[in-house]
């Protein structure tokens, strides 16, 4: 079995701080998977060091047989979660959205015609074709990420990795992203996504990983939800107001010993 | 009438100014786009202080001074990009920490001199009126220079400036397009250092980026009324001083200023 994204054995510190331990992973062509987790528990960190914006202590990744930042240019797009950009920044919605190609572009190329016909397609797959030429201070929460994952688009990636796209969007946009997700999917592309939401995972992903530092659980959702995983950390959240499986055992553990891994 | 205001550029060493205004306006201009969305407005600022260092130690070994400035400010550029990156400090203090200590080993070396003929007053303030052939070839081929670098990188540096944690993840050489902004940047203030001078060619560099930051929507537009403004300021501080007998580097930056108000006026007048 070949693997478009395998972790092995991975461990992530900030300084002092582990943020993830032992991340075993494999992520198939084509394939869809959803992370969960509470706060803090990682998930953005895992995509930012499958990104290979963070390098792992221990253990190796390798993505599409190689290590991240070794891969051509425009192979991965990625999405933050919070766009940490100067939204006062010259830019239009259109502007933003042809960065996407300029991954493909040498230094020498020119931006043409099929360029810009990837931007008005992928403008147009997450619904922003009236709002190309807005500036991006002019946007609302939701139509400024949608303009980022239309950039992410217009790259045509060979990974695609969402942090956390549907938070603050309504749900006609999350509808058009789900559609948008499954679309690349269905090309191919493998796609990494983290979520809050737990409606509908069935969906949008072929596999959900529950996340929290550890790996808690992975399978399809159905197994996932089967396995009581994501709603012992849930339960485990809200009855104690921490998230950690590191802490000294209490009561709250044994109701729900899948948590300790 | 216009034989009268074309007058001033019958002395050859107008029409050298003139060339040197040209491109020192167009070229810090356009930089400064950069150093405007980046935040970066103290570099200027504190390259320009540093090349000091490289200029008493040209004097002292007697060799070409814009060559000593254009090493010295490059190092600097370097060293300030390294500090920020390995010592994980912000990108101000790093500037604050070296720019500083190359100015003092430049006053530091000239206090040590017994008797010194550098005329310190005209590269702290610039005189583009002394302006030589000689001085003229290192502005137009070193302004040539940075000039191809910046638009062969031209998409690169605009994505890697606008988001450059995405530009990383896609693959760019986000790294490798910050410490070449910082070479071309110091570069830059080389090029322009003999025209408005140490104190003021920060100046160059904000000033018409930030007056074309309130006026266009869009990069390339920003891009070229930065230009634009940094050439009026240029040329027109240069004519002006001629007729007012101000000093050139002064007259320049004053204009630029002027312009600046403009465009923030402009802004305010046009209806959103």
């Amino acid at each position: 079995m070949s693997c478009d994204v395998e972790l092995h054995k991975v461990r992530v510190s900030y300084d002092a701080f582990c943020a993830l331990e032992s991340i075993d992973l494999c992520v198939e062509h084509g394939e869809a998977l959803g992370i969960v987790g509470p706060n803090g528990s990682g998930k953005s960190t895992l995509l930012k060091t499958i990104a290979g914006l963070l390098r792992p202590e221990r253990g190796s990744i390798c993505v599409f047989g190689t290590e991240p930042r070794r891969l051509p240019r425009g192979s991965i797009a990625y999405v933050p979660q919070v766009e940490a950009v100067d939204w006062g920044f010259p830019a239009t919605v259109s502007d933003v959205v042809a960065m996407g190609r300029f991954a493909h572009l040498p230094w020498w190329g020119r931006f043409g015609p099929p360029d810009r016909a990837l931007v008005d397609e992928a403008i147009e797959a997450v619904g922003m074709s009236a709002m190309a030429g807005r500036h991006i201070a002019e946007l609302s929460g939701g139509q400024q990420q949608r303009a980022f994952i239309a950039r992410a688009l217009a790259q045509q990636p060979r990974l695609l990795l969402l942090d956390e796209p549907t938070t603050g969007v309504d749900a006609a946009t999350e509808e058009a992203l789900r559609h948008v997700v499954r679309g690349v999917v269905a090309r191919g592309t493998p796609v990494l996504m983290t979520t809050h939401d737990l409606e509908r995972v069935n969906e949008w992903f072929d596999r959900l990983m529950v996340l929290d530092r550890r790996m808690l659980a992975l399978g399809t959702p159905d197994e996932v939800a089967a396995s009581g995983a994501y709603a012992a950390i849930r339960e485990h959240t809200h009855t104690h107001g921490h998230l950690r499986v590191d802490h000294d055992p209490h009561e709250g553990h044994e109701a729900h010993p899948e948590v300790r891994v | 009438m216009m034989h009268a205001l074309l007058a001033p550029f019958a002395y050859p060493f107008m029409q050298r100014a003139l060339v040197a205004a040209l491109i020192v306006g167009a070229l810090c201009s356009m930089m400064g786009t950069y150093v405007v969305l980046r935040k970066l407005a103290f570099i200027g600022d504190g390259l320009a202080h540093a090349s000091f260092a490289g200029i008493v130690i040209a004097y002292l070994r007697n060799i070409d001074y814009q060559l000593g400035a254009a090493v010295v400010a490059v190092l600097t550029a370097l060293g300030i990009g390294f500090v920020h990156r390995k010592g994980k400090v912000s990108l101000d203090t790093s500037i604050g920490v070296l720019f500083t200590a190359a100015f003092a080993l430049g006053i530091f070396l000239m206090s040590r001199q017994t008797r010194y003929t550098l005329d310190l007053q005209s590269f702290l303030f610039g005189d583009i009126l002394s302006v030589t052939r000689g001085d003229l070839i290192f502005i137009v081929v070193v302004g040539a220079a940075v000039f191809v670098a910046a638009m062969l990188a031209y998409r690169d540096m605009l994505f890697a400036s606008f988001d450059p944690v995405v530009a990383e993840a896609a693959g760019l050489p986000v790294k490798w397009l910050d410490y070449g902004l910082l070479v071309a940047l110091a570069l830059t203030i080389v090029v322009a250092l003999q025209s408005v001078g140490i104190v003021l060619v920060a100046a160059l560099l904000v000033t018409p980026a930030a007056a074309a930051y309130q006026l266009a929507k869009r990069f390339t537009p920003m891009l070229l009324l930065s230009a634009a403004f940094g050439v009026t300021s240029t040329v027109g501080g240069l004519y002006a001083s001629y007729f007012l007998g101000s000093s050139s580097g002064a007259t320049i930056v004053l204009v630029a200023t002027l312009l600046f108000f403009i465009a923030v006026a402009l802004k305010r007048l046009r209806p959103a």
